[in-house]
């Protein structure tokens, strides 16, 4: 069972302190979220968590290795990425791109088989593409982009997935059918999320943790019942907020 | 999903025609036996057996091998630069091959010099624009594509340079080198054997190339190193075009446009990609050089002038019909 653990994590972006000697470990069957207002480090502290960036200090760990010292390929296959804004891609399908998820899983000389077809197959399913599967990437809306990367990200099947603003470009229906997909499978066995969300509700309705960056460097972690409280929820964002309750959850407006 | 093993079926079987339709075609007519006897050893000491084994099969191999050298490279540097205009002579490698050329031919240099001062001129073109695009800021694609174009553009003034103070009577030589040509191609053997390393290198990095097309970030999440890779591929297109420039001067469009013909009929995926511009830039080139030697006999024509001719109506064409 992989677990993902930061020991005395700090980041830093031009001199500025993002989080400082954050400690956290992160186990199976929980769903975190990543909160924080524009520029306070949540997309770096993801790519810090996946092993893609180099710390100021601390250090990251998949079970009892350290990020650093795994091989690329071997990281991949425990961990995967999406990205906040996918960069302009060259003509492909959207079959050829999911597919692409599978690159972790398949020795270099080795050709897609059928698991990876089925693993495709699903994942397109599970985002409802199955009818795009031929199209060229260049003739999808950006919410259909957006899902193809998802797509791929599920293809992939590492038990750990970071997703930087998954709900970007997505409807309300999109939204909460892949925040619930997601929810989904942090209940599987062995597999957990950490997503950066703009939207607290969401974040509400389907975390379990939370990890709030607030911008002089400090962070709070711990389960939605104990972080996610108006008092920092205000002190996060910088704005007056009010709380409606209703069938026991909180809903936060803006004032 | 079949349409791949079609295509490639398809080229297998058109790449030995061409070579086929390459030996028949000269001044001097050559029956099908014939040339069946004379490629398979007999009838040593004739005339059509040198003609065959001297002129003909050493053209069409070179041809064959430059066509595939500009293509294979022209597709890795289209991934590299992940744009669609990138052909194998956009990063100046061609230039500074052609600027060592033709002072080797206003030395009065032998064809032999001539050839291994490009080769040199093409490394160092490569080598001067791999380091200045890494100083500085991050490598990025950007970076390395504008230091190529803006070389070639530097190399470009040299040439002209040359050219406007070259004498007459060298002129002609020099644009037949700059257009591509392949009269002096006699000897294919290096070229064949590069081109055959090359691909090997470029299939083991083939799905590698897919992820690129995803983009740096994608790629490094998904447990490959974009900055080696990209410095491997930068490093093996280069030595592709530096060989193929060097065998037959700058032949234009074939690194261009047989990709990009490739990935409109069967998709983007590199390991039918790679192999398959291979066997069609060679049968292209090969064709081409047939007609530029025996369509306006006995003048030839430099090259580059048919693959252009032959290539542009072929691809507009198809970018037309292609959605």
């Amino acid at each position: 069972m992989p677990s993902l653990r930061a020991e005395e994590l700090s980041l830093s972006i031009a001199g500025r302190r993002l989080c400082d000697k954050l400690s956290v470990a992160l186990h199976p069957g929980e769903n975190w979220v990543i909160l924080g207002a524009n520029g306070s480090g949540k997309t770096t502290l993801l790519h810090a968590f996946a092993g893609l960036r180099s710390l100021d200090g601390g250090r990251v760990y998949i079970d009892d290795t350290e990020i650093n010292r795994m091989t690329s390929r071997r990281r991949a296959q425990h961990l995967g990425l999406l990205f906040q804004d996918p960069e302009t891609a060259f003509p492909a399908t959207v079959h050829e791109t999911v597919m692409t998820g599978r690159y972790p899983q398949l020795d270099r000389w080795r050709w897609e088989g059928k698991e990876d077809y089925l693993a495709v197959d699903a994942a397109l399913v599970a985002m409802g593409l199955e009818g795009l599967a031929q199209r060229p990437m260049a003739t999808l809306s950006g919410g259909e982009r957006r899902r193809v990367e998802i797509a791929a990200l599920l293809a992939q099947d590492a038990p750990i997935c970071l997703l930087d603003e998954p709900t970007n470009h997505l409807d309300l229906r999109h939204q909460v059918q892949i925040l619930e997909l997601l929810a989904g499978r942090a209940r599987h066995p062995g597999q957990f999320n950490i997503c950066v969300l703009h939207d607290v509700n969401l974040a509400t309705r389907f975390g379990t943790h939370a990890i709030l960056l607030f911008d002089n460097g400090e962070c709070l972690h711990g389960s939605l019942s104990e972080v996610l409280n108006r008092a920092n929820l205000e002190r996060l964002y910088h704005c007056r907020l009010r709380e409606i309750r209703d069938e026991g959850t909180g809903w936060f407006l803006p004032m | 999903m079949s349409r791949r093993p079609l295509i490639m079926l398809i080229l297998l079987a058109a790449a030995p025609m061409t070579i086929w339709y390459a030996l028949t075609q000269g001044s001097i007519d050559i029956g099908a036996a014939q040339l069946w006897q004379s490629l398979r050893g007999n009838m040593e000491n004739t005339t059509t057996y040198q003609i065959i084994h001297e002129l003909r099969l050493p053209r069409a191999l070179s041809a064959f091998a430059v066509g595939g050298l500009l293509a294979l490279s022209g597709a890795l540097l289209q991934v590299l630069l992940r744009n669609p205009l990138a052909d194998p002579y956009v990063l100046g490698i061609s230039g500074g091959a052609a600027v060592a050329a033709l002072l080797s031919m206003i030395g009065g240099l032998g064809i032999g010099w001539v050839r291994g001062n490009a080769f040199l001129g093409a490394l160092t073109s490569m080598l001067i624009v791999f380091g200045l695009s890494r100083l500085g800021a991050v490598w990025t694609h950007n970076r390395l594509l504008l230091t190529g174009v803006v070389m070639a553009a530097g190399w470009g003034a040299l040439i002209s340079l040359i050219l406007a103070l070259a004498p007459s009577v060298q002129v002609q030589g020099m644009l037949f080198w700059l257009i591509g040509d392949m009269s002096y191609s006699t000897q294919p053997g290096m070229a064949l054997l590069a081109l055959t390393g090359g691909l090997a290198v470029s299939l083991w990095l083939a799905r590698a190339l897919n992820l690129l097309l995803r983009g740096e970030n994608t790629t490094a999440a998904l447990g490959e190193n974009p900055v080696h890779l990209r410095i491997v591929i930068y490093l093996v297109a280069s030595l592709l075009t530096a060989m193929a420039v060097t065998l037959a001067g700058s032949v234009g469009f074939v690194g261009l446009v047989i990709p990009h013909l490739l990935r409109l009929l069967g998709g983007s995926d590199h390991r039918f990609l790679l192999p398959a511009c291979v066997l069609l830039g060679g049968g292209f080139l090969t064709v081409a050089d047939t007609l530029a030697r025996s369509w306006t006999a006995p003048v030839q024509l430099p090259v580059g002038v048919i693959t252009a001719l032959l290539g542009v109506p072929v691809f507009l064409l198809l970018l037309i019909r292609s959605r």
